[in-house]
């Protein structure tokens, strides 16, 4: 993985020093909180219902062992002893002091960590593809470029107080596993008709209030150009994206409004004049990041099952929590952050202790987070397959339950987050509890439920196969159910399915919709396929057939 | 007294906005507007003369008077406001211009006047209230930089350059 030189070490700690100053004044009283709040939200602390929270960067979703050791250690001394892993590949913490904060991101800066640019009107993480690099289908790995884009990014002078958030993902395969359609700017990976690499630009997808999937602005971008390119974006945004309404200040609204042929005229216009004076992004840097990214010392193994001959119950998390690697003799092994009872996406510091631990030993001592809020160790053999399986169900790490209906992503929602309309998590037990048979679950098959607690869609529910946003129906937690929703290579907007649900309902109403689905579907048929055969009549006749509360 | 952080340094404005006593001679700044309202009497105006420019203005459109301004005072009125940010670097580096380039308004506080150095504003006009001293460590709080940017903080080292 990237490791930092002088100059970035010397940029986080010069950024630790100027937020210490800056909480310094704001408990002073020389700043007040209107003035201190863009500050700290560029810092990732948000002030929330019960607490500050600090969303911490972990870019495009990867860490070494000692990273998350030390996310760990941080989340007990500072907070209550766990962390939440969000859909942009980040960590929440949900409890720590305002005044510890600086501390906080001092001792992350030891560690080449930081919260910068988490939050706020400014580029955000940028995030990738957690099978970056041992994907099979993979054109080129995304990880270098999109270190490449966080330093571009990183305070850049000209684009830190932007109309509004901007996030990037990178994409390495066809198969976009990174959601990148649904991002500010998606870069899909791609080579020209001479073998260059170069990226298919894609720009104004978004979620929130207004979803839209973004649109290919460029079919192919040189890499050499990407950074001159990204500025011209950037710049077309900043001076002209909506700033009197934060509802209409996405870049998607701009393109919308605009349309894409004008957008881009006007993009590829100030690139022609603007290229100049861009940053240049010169052969010798990509070779420099690259080089971090190589391969990993693999030994030379053959592929085999390793589940044949084991018991059931290692069979079902073979199944359905590893995955193929590019390299004979690995797989690579999903962590379950969604065992039932639990918070999706939520872990406890021995957790993250276990794993880091367990990565040190098997996998190259390297963790990736991923947007369902799962980890994955990236490179195991598969002869440790059963050792890993057995390590990781002593920490409740390995509900084999990846890909099927109760891997849900849910936001933190009412309990959390000032910004919710309601309860998530409450409901995510629900789920839960409803659907705790295995073999029901598997005979679903790929199931995604997405769940927001409010429109700025945190939990992606639009794209979810079956999405659940929460709503206030005067003063009361109700649930839009969408379905047909999808961000993986087909991306897709869910349809809304009929009249919003009381909170008692909602995994009544699912099991409903799940039921119809086994009454349509063919043969080895997906829910998301059967979906689209279909359409939406059946299953809305389904969901509200025996629920008459509904209005 | 309005006070300007010029070169990492803090002096008096000798610059006075329209609508202020200004002695014949005097250097004065015109709003945009008020300078395309009556361009003869401006710019036959006896001192030096500046303009200022808001958020909306297209900077591309000062192209050919450029050469006859001393100073363009770039408006920010809250610390939010990031359009000023391309106008800086747009009239640096595309347009040329190489008089004054003035971050005025209520959005120039010490938070910003390292990113507004970046970007190629030499003078930089605290919001009221505003602790110079703080402006002044500010400016030197960094000394790396990933971006390209005007050289006029204390910044050694960059990553990427134009």
């Amino acid at each position: 993985m990237y490791q930092y030189d002088q100059l970035d070490q010397a940029f986080v700690d010069q950024r630790v020093a100027e937020f210490r100053d800056q909480t310094r004044r704001y408990v002073a009283g020389e700043l007040s909180e209107d003035e201190f709040r863009p500050l700290r939200l560029r810092n990732g602390l948000y002030i929330q219902r019960h607490a500050p929270m600090l969303r911490i960067a972990i870019p495009y979703g990867l860490l070494a062992s000692r990273q998350l050791a030390k996310l760990a250690d941080i989340a007990r001394r500072y907070d209550r002893g766990f962390g939440h892993f969000t859909t942009r590949q980040n960590l929440q913490l949900n409890w720590p002091n305002l005044t510890d904060v600086p501390d906080i991101l001092a001792e992350l800066a030891t560690v080449q960590m930081h919260a910068i640019q988490t939050s706020g009107n400014c580029v955000r993480n940028v995030t990738a593809d957690h099978l970056a690099g041992i994907a099979r289908d993979e054109i080129d790995d995304p990880r270098p470029y999109c270190e490449i884009i966080r330093q571009w990014a990183t305070l850049h002078p000209e684009f830190t107080y932007l109309p509004r958030k901007f996030k990037i993902a990178v994409t390495g395969s066809p198969q976009d596993r990174a959601a990148s359609e649904v991002h500010d700017i998606g870069l899909h990976m791609a080579r020209d008709a001479q073998g260059n690499i170069g990226f298919t630009v894609l720009v104004g997808g978004g979620l929130g209030r207004a979803p839209m999937i973004g649109q290919v602005i460029r079919d192919f971008l040189p890499l050499a150009d990407l950074l001159s390119y990204l500025e011209a974006i950037l710049r077309v945004y900043n001076r002209h994206g909506r700033r009197d309404n934060l509802n209409k200040a996405r870049i998607k609204i701009l393109v919308k409004t605009l349309g894409i042929e004008p957008f881009r005229e006007q993009v590829e216009a100030e690139w022609q004049l603007g290229r100049a004076s861009a940053a240049r992004l010169p052969a010798e840097e990509v070779a420099r990041v690259r080089g971090f990214f190589r391969p990993q010392p693999y030994v030379a193994l053959e592929d085999f099952d390793a589940s044949a001959g084991r018991e059931p119950a290692f069979q079902a998390w073979y199944r359905y929590n590893t995955r193929p690697h590019r390299v004979s003799g690995y797989r690579a092994v999903f962590v379950s952050l969604k065992a039932h009872g639990q918070n999706p996406g939520d872990m406890s510091s021995e957790q993250m202790e276990a794993v880091a631990a367990l990565a040190e030993r098997v996998s190259f001592g390297l963790i990736r987070t991923t947007h369902n809020q799962n980890l994955l160790l990236a490179d195991v053999r598969q002869s440790e397959l059963y050792e890993v399986w057995l390590e990781l169900a002593r920490h409740q790490l390995a509900m084999p339950n990846v890909g099927t209906l109760t891997d849900m992503i849910a936001c933190p929602g009412l309990d959390f987050c000032s910004l919710a309309n309601a309860g998530t998590l409450g409901v995510a037990k629900q789920i839960q509890e409803r659907f705790d048979n295995l073999d029901y679950l598997y005979d679903l098959g790929d199931i995604e439920i997405k769940m927001s607690g409010c429109m700025n869609a945190c939990g992606h529910h639009h794209v979810g196969h079956i999405g659940i946003l929460g709503v206030d129906k005067h003063g009361e937690e109700w649930y839009q159910i969408t379905l047909g929703g999808s961000a993986n290579g087909f991306t897709a907007l869910g349809e809304v399915i009929g009249p919003s649900v009381p909170k008692t309902q909602v995994a009544a109403t699912i099991e409903r919709i799940v039921e119809a689905y086994r009454t349509l579907r063919a043969e080895g048929e997906r829910f998301i396929d059967t979906f689209r055969r279909v359409g939406l009549a059946p299953f809305r006749e389904s969901a509200y057939a025996t629920h008459s509360a509904a209005a | 007294m309005r006070r300007i952080l010029r070169r990492r340094e803090m002096a008096a404005d000798d610059w006075i906005h329209l609508g202020e006593e200004a002695a014949d001679g005097a250097a004065l700044i015109v709003p945009l507007a008020e300078l395309r309202k009556d361009p003869g009497r401006w710019w036959q105006w006896s001192g030096r003369l500046g303009v200022r420019i808001t958020p909306i203005d297209r900077v591309e459109e000062l192209a050919e008077e450029l050469p006859r301004l001393d100073l363009v005072a770039v408006e920010f009125p809250s610390p939010s406001e990031g359009r000023g940010y391309s106008q800086g670097r747009m009239l640096r580096e595309r347009l040329g211009f190489r008089g004054e380039l003035r971050a005025v308004g209520a959005g120039v506080r010490q938070d910003q006047v390292f990113l507004l150095a970046r970007c190629g504003f030499d003078a930089l006009e605290l919001a009221e209230g505003e602790d110079a001293d703080g402006a002044c460590r500010a400016l030197q709080r960094y000394d790396v930089a990933y971006q390209p940017g005007s050289p006029q903080t204390a910044i050694r080292r960059q990553r990427f350059f134009a």
